[in-house]
């Protein structure tokens, strides 16, 4: 190995890092203010990339009929609910229209301009807003209910959502896999390094996005909520925040940012229906490193298990997932040392 | 949805088992979800165009799902032998899955038409015979290119399960005789994002040759990698499981120029005059594509198409001795497969034997070259 091999490895492990990173922010957002291992996040990165590419081919796709069912379900779960509780008829309209309202501007934004083949940019735009919707509406129907519940019983809930979520992409998108046109074919030359515009940009969009969270979590009202709900979930009620509010808002941003993973690695590699579980897990390895609580450290764990996965690529290939997996082990011999047993849940 | 389907399938085999018991009932597992749903679903395609009756009894047809689940297909299979009394199994179209369905068939002696290339161990699989062909066979074209060109070295970039394990270990042998060596050998998983190690590897060994080993779409992403790596796109060689459109699709520019080892019948009308495959393959093509579209056909309903040839021609050799659904039916259906002899279908020619239950002839394999985002048959 020489310096131009170690690093076009390098370049390679760390843009990989970059998405495992984005993925790993939204896994320790989701478990932090709702306490849901969040499995099916991987998902999102199917959904986001598959969805471009079918409207790509000028059809509508799939996904966008499960958003609109689910967000159908979700209000007349809303509305059986209010009923229940006897309130007047003028709420139960204002939680339905405030259900259906985007998902009914998306569904019918996208019947009318996917068969027009609209620019790319404006396709990526609409992929996004699919399955950035989808994320809330997971929530209510999926752990909404069960807010209260063990990690446990959250966790076996993610688990039956994968599953779920997995055989719908196999329905919506079928078997073969799809790759995505590149966003920007401009080239550079680094010394040894060939930087592709896609490179450019997976980097320039992780890193926007880390600083956007950063202000939205430091700045703004609705972020502060999220962060009072993630520290103690009882005392943020007690303060008025929403605690339904804050676990919709945070399924949101992970769809979206499982979405927006999937736009950055589509045109990249080929993905499958099923892509998006693999990529998620290594995501998970990487907010294992934060313990599942510390951004920072989970998007340093990303990077690492990139690095450590493009090496091991090269080194050997036949074990390279055994490798990458293998690490959580030692994390987790060092995360217990370092710490004790003092965050044992409940 | 699979729970309703099975309910569905169940039901139906209910009534069909009530209505006749005289007929050739055929049990297929295949999987329909899960990963390798991509070779099960146009197997099922395929069967879909199954005639209704063969040399003249009725053909019942039990489809289940065994999702990409070797517990599942063995279940499957079981339920085939004691409820269904099936006369003769066919599937998986998975490698891992075929391979343990044929230790239940060898059991309950019936016969099972595996729907992929399943190497076995000696003295396992006696009941078992493959409808597609063995990777030995398929590795020939590609070998025989080899010598033309006078390759020297290649390199291996192929997937680390079953498939990419059979390549690796049947090429070599042929390639080894040719006095063509293996100088590197790399591997991915169909799920990587990315093969830029194994790629910078193997284009620093710089071999001759390179064979890619993967499937569909999935064979798209190691090429494009190597072709970024700046390794030639006319010395990258795929294998029969990336002969399929997706490939061309997926891959774009960059396997243009590049070189597939295939079965015939996806490409029947390039094929030369004098091609025994040629006309049946064409037949598959045109009553597939009326049924799915232009440009759907591809090998896995190829086999489910061929499944009805070599029944057209052994069923009534069986016919002869004894009646369907009884095991003297199972077993003389058996005897017709490895004593009918040379039997063209339209993936090539077959010679089951009682010794071997490949049986594909060497001059199944065609080579195909990538040329304007289209097959070329490399003569």
């Amino acid at each position: 190995m020489d310096a131009s091999i170690a690093g076009i490895l390098m370049l390679d492990g760390v843009t990989n890092g970059a998405v495992y990173g984005l993925l790993a922010l939204a896994l320790v957002l989701v478990f932090a203010v709702t306490r849901v291992i969040f499995i099916p996040q991987g998902e999102f990165v199917a959904y986001g990339a598959l969805s471009l590419a079918m409207l790509q081919f000028g059809k509508v796709p799939g996904t966008l009929w499960l958003m609109a069912v689910l967000a159908l379900v979700a209000a007349l779960l809303d509305a059986v609910d209010a009923l229940r509780r006897g309130l007047p008829a003028t709420t139960l309209a204002r939680n339905a229209a405030r259900t259906l309202i985007a998902p009914a501007i998306v569904v019918a934004l996208t019947v009318w301009a996917a068969p027009q083949k609209f620019p790319l940019l404006v396709q990526s735009a609409l992929a996004v807003a699919i399955v950035t919707l989808l994320g809330p509406l997971v929530y209510r129907l999926a752990y909404q209910r069960l807010a209260d519940a063990t990690v446990l019983v959250l966790l076996i809930v993610s688990v039956g959502v994968h599953f779920a979520l997995t055989g719908l992409g196999l329905v919506f998108f079928g078997a073969e896999g799809f790759r995505n046109p590149s966003f920007w074919d401009q080239r550079f030359t680094l010394g040894p390094l060939a930087l592709t515009g896609q490179t450019v940009i997976i980097f320039a969009v992780s890193i926007a996005l880390i600083l956007g969270l950063f202000l939205f979590f430091e700045r703004t009202l609705r972020g502060k909520a999220l962060r009072a709900t993630a520290v103690n979930r009882l005392g943020a009620r007690l303060m008025g925040i929403s605690t339904i509010g804050a676990g919709k808002l945070s399924f949101g941003l992970a769809a979206f940012m499982g979405a927006l993973s999937g736009l950055l690695i589509g045109p990249t590699t080929t993905v499958f229906y099923d892509s998006g579980f693999l990529i998620g897990l290594k995501g998970f390895v990487a907010a294992i490193f934060g313990g599942l609580a510390s951004y920072p450290a989970a998007a340093l764990g990303a990077l690492m298990v990139g690095v450590l996965e493009s090496f091991s690529s090269f080194y050997a290939s036949a074990f390279k997932e055994v490798i990458v997996f293998t690490l959580i082990i030692p994390v987790l011999l060092w995360r217990s040392f370092q710490h004790g047993h003092d965050d044992e849940e409940e | 949805m699979k729970a309703s389907i099975r309910l569905a399938l169940a039901l139906a085999a209910a009534c069909a088992a009530a209505a006749a018991q005289a007929d050739i009932t055929i049990g297929v597992s295949i999987p329909l979800t899960g990963p390798t749903s991509a070779l099960g679903i146009p197997s099922k395609n395929g069967i879909a165009l199954w005639p209704t009756s063969i040399a003249g009894e009725k053909l019942n047809v039990i489809i289940l799902d065994d999702a990409t689940d070797p517990t599942v297909a063995v279940k499957n299979t079981r339920r085939f032998i004691t409820e269904d009394k099936v006369d003769l199994i066919v599937g998986s179209a998975a490698t891992p899955l075929a391979a343990a369905m044929s230790d239940v068939a060898a059991e309950g002696q019936t016969v099972q038409l595996m729907l992929s290339p399943v190497n076995l161990p000696p003295g396992k699989g006696a009941w078992s015979f493959r409808m597609p062909q063995s990777t030995a066979v398929m590795a020939i074209p590609i070998v025989e290119q080899w010598k033309k060109l006078g390759v020297k070295t290649y390199g291996f970039l192929g997937y680390s399960d079953a498939y990419g394990e059979a390549w690796l270990s049947d090429i070599q042998p042929l390639a080894e005789k040719a006095g063509i060596k293996l100088i590197a050998t790399e591997r991915f998983a169909r799920p990587d994002t990315s093969v830029t190690g194994q790629a910078l590897k193997l284009v620093a060994a710089n071999p001759d040759a390179i064979l890619i080993v993967a499937s569909g779409s999935g064979a798209a992403m190691p090429h494009k990698g190597l072709v970024e790596r700046g390794y030639p796109k006319g010395k990258l060689y795929q294998t029969h499981g990336a002969a399929t459109m997706d490939l061309i699709r997926v891959g774009g520019a960059d396997v243009e120029g590049s070189f597939v080892s295939s079965g015939p019948a996806v490409v029947a009308e390039k094929l030369p005059a004098g091609n025994a495959s040629k006309a049946l393959g064409m037949k598959y093509k045109e009553e597939f594509e009326k049924a799915y579209g232009k440009g759907s056909a591809n090998q896995f309903g190829a086999h489910a198409f061929d499944v009805v040839i070599v029944l057209n021609k052994a069923v009534p050799m069986a016919l002869a001795k004894a009646k369907p659904g009884t095991p003297q039916f199972r077993a003389a259906l058996k005897e017709a497969f490895e004593t009918m002899g040379r039997t063209p279908v339209s993936q090539g020619v077959l010679n089951w034997t009682a010794t071997d239950h490949f049986g594909y002839t060497p001059e199944t394999g065609v080579l195909l070259k990538v040329v304007n985002g289209d097959w070329q048959v490399v003569p």
